[in-house]
């Protein structure tokens, strides 16, 4: 503390809410330069929001943020000190990309600071030589364990020589030994760079001790600052758990009773569950690897290892919710066997996340489960009232679980794993995340279930303090057990003062030397770049490493693919068939009353029609009623008797036709179809009779249809269809793209990293504009091959505007995406609008000149109608630039446009 | 049996209260069935409709003035008359779809009996109204040119009368179509959505698995989502073919509702079970979300209920006989429109069950499946 301005950041009177609820409450708090800084509590007291605020990531309410000697209420000062602030987020790996590897993540990272190759080769592989991830450089960072993961975030985090190393939650979920090795790599940067403030949050309190100066926090407001001695000294408690659970107020305090584990009394030992050998394959992943362990009635056993070790397979397999690929489980003497429901009603079951309905109010919760366990119904509300009583849930009766505090919803999920009063317990991390006190009531009620009503509890943690409780535990990693016994056991046999040592100690001989390379000696020392260049208002190589990591991204996302490529040829045939206005092969019948000459001759037209399909003909006129409501004939001619005899002397007879009217736009056409057909044999008739047709019609119209000569649909509807389908499939693969970071949390790169607004949303437009363009040319050839379209017009004219309707049409989707929140709606909102507006106002089936008001309005402020001119102009109206580029300048327009006001509505911080 | 019953009967009614407290989709099911099926049906008009006109007349006689002023509203916007350099641009930019170009000498030549010829050119590429729209124009011309006629007692006599009727619909009125045709569409997009969308939200949230630990099988959880959202959409059907569609739009239906609601419970089994099997094909919402798009749209236009079925391709007509959809459209325009019953829609009725029956079978097999691998 000794160099540079005093205090790293100052917090003043900082409020942050969340809705109702305020995440930080009037903080005041001042951080000191150059050391670790920790910030302590559990989930949920506003650490996290904290240091979003901190790192200027998270917009601020109310209040004062200043860090690195500048308010981080300003954009200004953010722009500038970007470059020296690194921020890793909470969560295992949430800002890396899963699909990437360990050096395409690095490499990303560099780009987005604007580095040149040769210094981004040289960053990347000394940072890889430190942390002993170099043999793993090609690894995708989703198939890394968590240790790696944590270790391959802070690579990234520093890749640019920061002055103020932001680290939220950095080691939870991770097993022992990554997290010492965690720790020691900070330690060895901070050496290499002692002007370097680290600003960490834990919920670990003993990974605390090491920090330098600690703030605890609950409820929104900080509770204590100092350094890990100094609080323990004030509070008089003996570790930083104890003296944070002193720091509590009064009220809180008093419902904690210190954990008593009374002995297990040995009972005649059977054994409640037996594994044997379970092993649990997924495709070439050995998640579970030979696992053998007993159980017997009436314990707790514990089971204790990192995220991803295998814990939750094994327990699914014991609960029967997955085969196991080897091995044997048996439950109380019997084979297990995932359908018999026997087994079920033996067991309770409680999973890593809250798996309950947060729709349902937790008596509503409570009560399906008591029917779906068939409980008797008169035992159902007593026992119903007993377990509201026991769990302390009375008061939420009728809450939905959804608003309520963690600790409350795990007592709820217990309250529904015992209602069926098991003879066992299967508890998957069941206090992750939930604060000291509410941990410990919990522990009280499985201790009391445990010793009073004798039942096995089996249960999964990754706290220490948790797994010293047991009576026996097993410890995992990587799919393996690596020891069982009773704790003190454990720690006996390794010599080691604390169970953790334990643990790391048997960790160190399992994992050997191959699997996590031991990180090289190499020296930290990051010179200082001369000229920290990450300002500027446009730099090209940020922008493309968006665009260079989006392209791999979606290349790596099967289904994504498959949807952006074959999707549009699929809805192309789709459409080109399904949309069709032809009318052809009409099935119809005759009723000849008559059988004469003229009648047979008059029919002679319809049959020899190419839209007209005869069929057997009709004999009574019950028959024409019963054929037409089957829908086997689309019309029925009926010929009266004498209608040879009065056509010959001039009377006039009269034909009639019966159309199905069933389908409107069928009958109309069919009609005309009649007409065309009758005025054709009239005029036949006349000029056998006396040479003139004159008398017969008084005009001679003659009807030219243009362009599509032969009427056919397909010359019309199929390049609208490419202008449908260009803006349908880019519009909604752009705004997921960019909605898949806000859901994934990805996004918060472009928030911490120097990207300006132009350049992430650019990165990301660009892939799917060459993927569109593609699209449009894959369409064109089906169009052209496969409904066999000729393009008569100018090429050059289509192809330019597509390029440019194109980028107006993913413009549309960074549009969309700046109105949702989850890719889902994205997908039907740009769905939505896009169908909307193109089948409506945009001259596909309805012509645009026959709009009026609102709808023609509508349509002027959309780019398809334009794309449908140049697509139906130049393939079907023979039409070139020169008719064409007023439509042209119109799609330039919207392109601008649509990006402008996405990267104006884009925001740099979250709110 | 009777437990298995109750199982079903519990998460049924679970599901119908999950679907109580998600107002995104009880909005989405208000909306289509009441406003999206009376916007659809009055204004998606398939029919010629403010059609725009252009009249190029080298003849200014009273019977070319008598008309041009005869193409009238709904059908036509008013005439407007052009000069004949702009006959290529305006049909070229699509300002207008039809130009009729009355010759010089036109109503001289009709009153002598020469038999002008009228060239009516139609820009064929808005073909939803250019054939019909060419057959219109036709026939307003030959009434105006015979009533023009008889006026000066110069009668046209024709050999036969040609009486053209409309059994089922006799105005051609296609409101009754579309009505009738946007439920339908409705029930398969909510259908798919709603049952889908439940399962993976099942999923998503751990909650199946809490389920799987309680003595519940696969089987009864399938059902309970089939019968609960199933009836979700019968009911919401009902009311919209009764208050929208016969209240609102007034729209007579000649058949039997009955049998057209109990045709709409077996579809709804077939699209529910598809629902289903799409879901478990899905990883994730985003997929589900793309997935449902791309086949509703296909079971949607290709169903026969936008193009009749006779204009496709046979190799798609065959193909199509996999969507249950093809059966219901067919179904329902015999039931409702030509007043069907029973004895002539059974096919479609034992088609739309077999086909539910097999997605069924296919989704429960790949549910199961999924959930072996859920631990990964």
């Amino acid at each position: 503390m000794s160099s540079g301005p005093l205090n790293a950041v100052e917090i003043k009177a900082v409020t942050h809410r969340y809705g109702e609820v305020a995440a930080l409450d009037d903080v005041t708090l001042d951080l000191p330069a150059g050391c670790m800084v920790g910030l302590i509590g559990p989930d949920g007291v506003g650490k996290s929001t904290l240091l979003a605020l901190i790192a200027g990531v998270r917009k601020i309410q109310r209040g004062e943020v200043y860090a690195l000697g500048g308010d981080m209420g300003r954009s200004e000062h953010r722009r500038r000190s970007v470059g020296r602030i690194a921020y890793m987020p909470q969560g295992l790996g949430k800002n890396l990309y899963q699909t990437l590897s360990v050096y395409e993540n690095l490499n990303f990272f560099a780009r987005l600071f604007n580095q040149k190759k040769s210094e981004r080769v040289r960053r990347i592989s000394r940072l890889l030589a430190a942390t002993g991830l170099a043999p793993f450089g090609k690894r995708p960072a989703g198939k890394l364990s968590g240790g790696m993961k944590q270790k391959l975030g802070l690579c990234c985090a520093l890749i640019h020589d920061p002055d103020l190393l932001i680290l939220d939650e950095p080691t939870t979920g991770v097993d022992p030994l990554s997290r010492r090795q965690f720790w020691e790599l900070i330690d060895q940067i901070r050496e290499s760079r002692p002007e370097m403030s680290v600003i960490v949050a834990t919920a670990y309190m003993e990974e605390a001790e090491r920090f330098d100066f600690i703030a605890a926090m609950d409820d929104g407001k900080i509770i204590a600052t100092g350094t890990p001695a100094s609080i323990k000294s004030q509070t008089g408690g003996r570790t930083l758990e104890a003296a944070f659970i002193r720091l509590l107020p009064a009220e809180k305090q008093a419902r904690h009773r210190k954990i008593e584990v009374p002995p297990r009394i040995e009972e005649d030992g059977t054994i409640a569950i037996e594994a044997t050998g379970l092993t649990k394959r997924f495709g070439d992943f050995i998640a579970v690897d030979n696992v053998s362990f007993a159980i017997e009635r009436g314990e707790i056993f514990g089971f204790l290892g990192s995220n991803g070790c295998g814990k939750t397979t094994t327990m699914k397999m014991l609960t029967g919710l997955i085969p196991a690929s080897e091995g044997e489980a048996k439950l109380f003497g019997k084979a297990l066997n995932a359908g018999d429901m026997q087994t079920r009603r033996r067991v309770g079951y409680m999973s890593q996340s809250f798996s309950l309905y947060g729709e349902l109010t937790v008596f509503q919760n409570i009560e399906l489960h008591a029917h779906l366990f068939h409980l008797p119904k008169d035992r159902i509300d007593t026992r119903i009232r007993e377990l509201l009583d026991r769990f302390e849930l009375g008061h939420v009766r009728d809450s939905k679980p959804d608003g309520l505090p963690l600790g409350v919803k795990q007592r709820l999920q217990l309250a529904v794993a015992v209602l069926h009063e098991p003879e066992m317990l299967i508890l998957d991390e069941p206090t992750s995340g939930v604060d000291p006190i509410a941990r410990d009531e919990f522990w009280q009620l499985l201790i009391e279930l445990s010793r009073n009503d004798g039942v096995t509890i089996f249960i999964s943690t990754h706290f220490m303090n948790e797994a010293e409780r047991c009576d026996r535990i097993s410890l995992m990693h990587a799919g393996k057990v690596l020891a069982v016994g009773a704790p003190e056991e454990l720690i006996r046999s390794r010599n080691a003062r604390t169970l953790d040592e334990a643990f790391i100690s048997y960790l160190e001989e399992a994992i050997g030397p191959e699997e996590e390379a031991k990180a090289a000696d190499v020296p930290l020392e990051l010179e200082d770049m001369v000229l920290k260049n990450h300002h500027g208002i446009f730099s090209l190589r940020r922008m493309l490493a968006y665009a260079r990591r989006e392209t791999k991204e979606l290349l790596r996302d099967p289904i994504r693919l498959a949807f952006v490529l074959l999707g549009p040829i699929i809805l192309m045939i789709t459409f080109g068939y399904g949309i069709s206005f032809d009318v052809e092969d009409l099935s119809y019948a005759t009723f000849d009353q008559d059988q004469s000459f003229e009648s047979r001759q008059f029919l002679e037209n319809f049959s020899g029609s190419r839209y007209f399909d005869e069929q057997k003909p009709i004999t009574t006129a019950a028959e024409t009623e019963r054929r037409l409501r089957s829908g086997e004939l689309k019309f029925v001619v009926e010929i009266p008797s004498g209608f040879g005899k009065d056509l010959k002397i001039g009377r006039r007879p009269e034909v009639g036709v019966w159309l199905d009217g069933a389908m409107p736009f069928r009958a109309e056409t069919t009609r005309g179809y009649i007409q065309g057909v009758t005025q054709q044999y009239m005029q036949d008739m006349a000029r056998q009779n006396d040479g003139t047709a004159a008398r017969l019609s008084p005009v001679d119209i003659e009807t030219r249809f243009l362009y599509n000569q032969a009427f056919k649909s397909t010359y019309a509807i199929t390049p609208g269809i490419i202008m449908l389908l260009c803006v349908l499939i880019p519009a909604m693969m752009t705004a997921v793209g960019i909605v898949r970071e806000k859901e994934l949390g990805s996004i918060i790169n472009f928030y911490a990293t120097p990207v300006t607004r132009a350049e992430f949303l650019l990165g990301k437009q660009l892939p799917y504009i060459v993927v569109a363009y593609i699209s449009f040319l894959t369409l064109s050839l089906v169009v052209i091959w496969v409904f066999g379209v000729p393009l008569k017009g100018s090429v050059l004219a289509i192809a330019a505007g597509a390029l440019i309707y194109v980028v107006s049409t993913t413009g549309l989707g960074l549009l969309v995406s700046a109105f949702v929140k989850s890719q889902i709606a994205a997908i039907f909102a740009a769905a939505i609008v896009t169908m909307v507006l193109t089948m409506n106002f945009s001259g596909f089936l309805t012509p645009v000149s026959t709009l009026s008001g609102g709808a023609k309005f509508m349509g002027r402020f959309f780019p398809a109608p334009y794309f449908q001119q140049i697509s139906v102009g130049s393939f079907t109206k023979s039409l070139g630039f020169a008719d064409l580029w007023p439509n042209h300048l119109a799609l330039i327009g919207f392109a601008v446009a649509f990006f402008a006001i996405s990267a104006f509505l884009l925001r740099k911080q979250e709110r | 049996m009777l437990a298995r019953l109750g199982n079903i009967y519990r998460l049924g009614i679970k599901e119908l209260r999950s679907l109580r407290s998600d107002p995104v989709m009880v909005f989405l099911l208000v909306w289509a069935f009441t406003f999206m099926v009376y916007q659809v049906a009055e204004n998606a008009k398939m029919e010629v409709d403010n059609a725009s006109i252009a009249i190029l007349d080298e003849d200014h006689s009273e019977l070319s003035r008598r008309i041009s002023a005869a193409f009238l509203p709904p059908y036509f916007k008013p005439a407007v008359e052009i000069s004949g350099e702009q006959i290529d641009r305006v049909l070229d930019t699509g300002e207008f779809i039809f130009v009729v170009d009355f010759p010089p000498k036109f109503e001289a030549d009709i009153l002598s009996g020469t038999l002008p010829e009228v060239q009516v050119n139609v820009d064929a590429t808005a073909m939803a109204i250019a054939g019909n729209g060419a057959t219109y124009i036709q026939s307003i011309m030959t009434q105006e040119v015979l009533k023009f006629l008889d006026e000066r007692n110069a009668t046209v006599t024709l050999p036969l009368d040609l009486v053209i009727r409309a059994k089922f619909n006799p105005n051609l009125n296609s409101t009754w179509f579309m009505a009738v045709m946007q439920i339908i569409n409705n029930v398969t997009l909510l259908a798919m959505i709603l049952t889908g969308a439940a399962l993976i939200r099942e999923r998503e949230h751990g909650t199946i698995e809490h389920l799987l630990v309680t003595p519940v099988t696969s089987v009864e959880i399938m059902i309970s989502k089939v019968w609960a959202n199933g009836l979700i959409i019968v009911i919401a059907a009902t009311i919209s073919l009764f208050f929208v569609v016969q209240g609102m739009l007034q729209v007579p239906i000649m058949g039997s509702k009955t049998l057209f609601l109990a045709g709409a419970v077996v579809y709804l089994f077939s699209v529910t079970s598809f629902g289903i099997l799409l879901a478990t094909v899905a990883g994730s919402m985003p997929q589900f979300g793309l997935l449902v798009i791309l086949t509703y749209i296909i079971m949607n236009l290709l169903s026969g209920g936008t193009t009749p079925l006779e204009s496709m391709p046979e190799w798609l007509q065959f193909i199509m006989q996999v969507s249950p959809s093809t059966h219901y459209v067919g179904f329902s325009q015999s039931v409702l429109f030509r007043g069907a019953g029973l004895g002539i829609v059974w096919p479609q009725l034992l088609a739309m069950i077999a086909i539910g029956g097999a997605f069924f079978t296919v989704a429960l097999w790949r549910f199961r499946k999924a959930l072996a691998e859920s631990g990964k």
